[in-house]
């Protein structure tokens, strides 16, 4: 029964690193770049809502409806500012600057709201303890619940917005090849500030939940950041749908681990990922070699 | 048709006057250096001890990044485990010094198999990769009951020493290791190593077609920036004493890098030198300021990134040609074209 | 007043200068034939002139407007499309969104989907499928349809029957045909304007109206298709003649 309740809170968990991830995976996936500063985005945005809920007694889903643009805006103003010319210069660049932008936010972080650990949970009265009883005896958070479904539902929007809209249409245009996409009139420079602006939407949005569900500090962002990309590896990188599977294995391995040992919950996370990683490189290698000995029986054009 | 040679010969040179003259230099400035601790105060022998670790940060990432291509935001790993290791020694009775020598050395063997597998990783799944490993090792170094948890313990074989003594010891250690690997790093460019690892750097696949052992190359370096960073984590306990597993498996180190080989030069000899320098000069006159001095220094590490991605050394080599210390290669004679771009 | 004025166009590719101050006017309706070996530049400069490569010296005036510093979408949204070389298309992308993608540029004129696709009716079938599933003639048609769906005033078309089967570079040149008003006689204002780079010399004969040669990056000869010989225009393929012949032959 343990087993069962740890593999439903894994999943719970899952769901969280999912909609943390989901940004993090369509930048990589529409403009190949690696937002270091994904997690302090997260932390940024969980800051805002806070001062909202605290100052101005303003519950956090609400404050999302004025966090979530402004956030927009920032990544914006990130992709226009960094991320547009680090990227004209390869893969190494977009890491360092924004590694950089980690860096001086967090540290400013610091210096506004100093070093305590805060929270959005008291602001949300009775969701951050309020659960229901499965059969079996598990109980699970509505809190979690509901970061599952909106992570789904995040997934789902922008799998639609790809595929059936215009700007999806232009989007995965200009993933594909910037060049070709602007020869039929698609503006490649828009289209990345808009993908930009959307995935730190959803950043925008996770951050929300992360202080719901548990605390923040100004450094919590570099611990986010890797749980997203553990999670993105997992499942796939470029792959939106692989993202939540990658976010829920993620989350059922680290739930499994804190089970065996105190320390667990951490060490089984890195290595699952760490095993993954290396698993897909070596099958990815062996399928080469793989294919390789076919290529006697395949004719050539 | 006839073909028409030149009426002049080109020779091509390694070394010119002003790199005989920096050579010298350094070797006279490192004599210098060893007496240091005969006549400066015990303030001054210790930042100079600091100096020295970060110039073999600096060295080895850009060792790392700039000759290997390979951007690691997880070097603090092999610092922290050649802190780890020193004090793991010592506590078997291992000599600490004996034990700073031996730790390196054993984390530089323990690279090569984690080499095996991290090497197959590219990009930023490298980077943040090697990143993971280093919040893995912290992980399972605070297990060890030695270390206790984030509580850490002390390098206490140290106290057999008077503190005079210590810090004498500790700054001929760093500045020896420094020197070392610092001429280590320079024949090793003045040979293959360097050309292969221009060769990588510029287009890995067509290195790999010209016979360039790709995956050596890598891996030589690989191995040698991890011994490097553990005998700088190593030195880092000898001169601060206690161990805090956090301090040291912390992605700071890795900022600290990345500002020092950015500002500096990514890719070039003196470049890392150069940014270890500022670095150090920064922290003496800024550190003081706390958390607007870490501002500052991601801000600059940014704007570097994005305005001056060559740094400092790479943007004066690249405008005057100049290469101070002789690494490269120069064609004299003949048709007086300019030194290749680095 | 011409319809694409090229003046002193100068393109690189690093150190090495691929297009080297070349002058052409190109008037509306016509059909203008780049020929020239591999690396004489050609698709250097339609690249150039649709806004994917920097223009390093000279000047682009189309319709009286100078677009030299316009960015490649906006040139396509003014009306100058390109039918890249090796057709690039997205592989991963149904042919539909393949063709709905170029609606970005925002023109009107006769081309939508529903006409494109009666131009190229092979493709209706298919309209579902990722575009790197078809064959080469058919992804040829894509690729040209793309273009058709900007409405464009000038089509750039870069080696269109490359890789292609006989049949399929027929199939291909049958619907251009259309396009360039030759099914009504030739030069017809009503076609599209096409400047179009071809190494089969005889599709160039059957369709253009000028030819201009090209070899390492200069104009080395120009003329009316009907006043230039097969042989001339082989000789200046394969450099055989000078720019100096040259002016003796046309002066």
């Amino acid at each position: 029964m343990i087993w069962l309740n740890q593999l439903v809170q894994g999943l719970m968990l899952g769901g969280y690193y999912a909609l943390l991830a989901c940004g993090l995976s369509f930048m990589y996936g529409v403009m190949r770049i690696i937002n270091l500063a994904h997690g302090s985005l997260a932390v940024l945005s969980a800051y805002l809502l806070f001062l909202l809920a605290e100052r101005f007694d303003i519950h956090p889903l609400l404050g999302l409806v004025a966090v979530v643009p402004v956030m927009a805006l920032v990544g914006w103003v990130l992709h226009r500012l960094v991320l547009e010319r680090s990227a004209r210069s390869g893969a190494l660049l977009p890491l360092l600057s924004t590694f950089g932008v980690a860096s001086v936010l967090d540290n400013s972080m610091f210096q506004s709201f100093g070093a305590d650990t805060r929270s959005l949970a008291p602001y949300i009265d009775t969701l951050s303890y309020d659960s229901w009883t499965l059969p079996g005896g598990v109980i699970v958070g509505q809190l979690s619940v509901l970061t599952l479904v909106i992570a789904v539902g995040l997934l789902g929007g922008l799998h639609l917005m790809l595929v059936r809209t215009a700007l999806g249409r232009r989007i995965r245009a200009a993933a594909h090849d910037a060049d070709t996409a602007q020869l039929v009139g698609v503006d490649a420079r828009s289209v990345y500030a808009a993908s930009t602006a959307i995935a730190i939407s959803t950043v925008a949005i996770a951050g929300a939940f992360l202080a719901m569900r548990a605390t923040f500090d100004p450094y919590t962002g570099p611990q986010q950041l890797i749980f997203a990309f553990e999670a993105v590896v997992i499942g796939g990188a470029g792959s939106l749908w692989g993202t939540l599977i990658g976010g829920i294995v993620l989350g059922i391995a680290q739930s499994i681990g804190a089970q065996i040992h105190s320390q667990g919950f951490l060490i089984t996370g890195h290595v699952t990922f760490l095993v993954v990683l290396l698993a897909r490189v070596y099958v990815a290698d062996s399928v080469r070699r793989w294919f390789r000995t076919l290529r006697p029986r395949i004719t050539m054009p | 048709m006839t073909m028409t040679t030149t009426s002049t010969t080109s020779r091509v040179t390694r070394w010119t006057a002003p790199s005989i003259a920096t050579v010298s230099l350094v070797v006279a400035a490192q004599l210098l250096l060893a007496l240091a601790p005969l006549f400066l105060s015990a303030n001054v022998v210790e930042r100079l001890t600091t100096l020295f670790v970060y110039g073999i940060l600096a060295l080895m990432w850009n060792a790392l990044a700039g000759y290997a291509g390979l951007l690691s935001v997880g070097q603090q790993a092999f610092f922290g485990l050649g802190a780890y290791a020193t004090v793991r020694l010592a506590d078997f009775g291992v000599s600490p010094y004996l034990a700073l020598l031996l730790a390196a050395a054993l984390v530089g063997v323990l690279s090569l198999p984690i080499s095996a597998f991290m090497l197959r990783l590219r990009g930023g799944e490298f980077a943040i990769g090697m990143w993971v490993l280093a919040e893995l090792l912290h992980l399972l170094v605070n297990l060890d009951n030695l270390v206790q948890g984030e509580t850490g313990t002390s390098l206490i074989a140290l106290q057999r020493y008077s503190a005079e003594d210590r810090r004498a010891y500790t700054y001929w250690a760093a500045l020896a290791t420094m020197a070392a690997l610092a001429w280590l790093v320079f024949v090793m460019l003045r040979g293959k190593m360097g050309t292969a690892a221009q060769a990588i750097r510029d287009n890995e696949e067509g290195a790999a077609s010209v016979g360039v052992r790709v995956l050596a190359s890598k891996r030589l370096i690989f191995v040698l920036s991890a011994f490097g960073c553990a005998a700088a984590g190593a030195l880092w306990v000898a001169s601060s004493i206690t161990f805090q597993p956090k301090t040291y498996f912390s992605v700071q180190w890795t900022a600290y890098m990345i500002f020092m080989v950015l500002v500096g030069g990514i890719g070039t000899y003196e470049g890392p030198i150069l940014g270890a320098v500022l670095f150090f000069t920064m922290e003496t006159l800024f550190g003081a300021t706390g958390v607007a001095y870490l501002i500052g220094l991601g801000a600059t590490a940014l704007l570097f990134a994005l305005l001056m991605p060559r740094g400092i050394w790479g943007e004066i080599e690249q405008r005057l040609g100049l290469q101070l210390l002789p690494v490269g290669y120069r064609l004299s004679g003949g048709t007086g074209d300019p030194p290749p771009k680095r | 007043m011409s319809l694409l004025k090229i003046d002193g166009l100068e393109a690189r590719h690093g150190l090495l200068t691929a297009v080297q101050g070349i002058s052409l006017e190109i008037e509306q309706g016509e059909t203008l034939a780049l020929v020239g070996a591999n690396g004489a530049g050609k698709t250097t400069l339609l690249r150039t002139l649709a806004g994917v490569h920097p223009l390093a010296a000279g000047r682009i005036v189309f319709d009286g407007l100078d677009v030299s510093a316009l960015p490649a979408h906006r040139r396509a949204a003014a009306g100058l499309a390109l039918v890249p070389e090796g057709r690039k298309l997205f592989p991963a992308m149904t042919v539909q969104e393949n063709l709905l993608v170029a609606l970005s540029a925002k023109r009107d004129g006769r081309w939508n989907l529903s006409t494109v696709l009666e131009a190229f009716p092979q493709l209706k079938p298919k309209l579902k499928a990722a575009a790197g599933t078809l064959s080469g003639g058919q992804q040829q048609a894509v690729a040209i349809g793309r273009a058709l769906m900007t409405n464009p005033r000038v089509l750039l078309l870069d080696e269109v029957s490359l890789g292609l089967s006989p049949l399929a570079v027929q199939g291909v040149y049958d619907s251009l045909r259309t396009l360039m008003g030759k099914s009504t006689g030739k030069g017809a204002a009503q076609g599209t304007t096409v400047v179009l780079v071809e190494q089969d010399l005889q599709r160039t004969f059957a369709v253009a109206d000028r030819i201009v040669c090209m070899l390492e990056g200069k104009v080395v000869a120009s003329g009316r298709a009907d006043e230039m010989t097969r042989d001339q225009v082989m000789a200046y393929y394969f450099g055989h003649r000078t720019p100096a012949a040259h002016e003796a032959l046309t002066t």
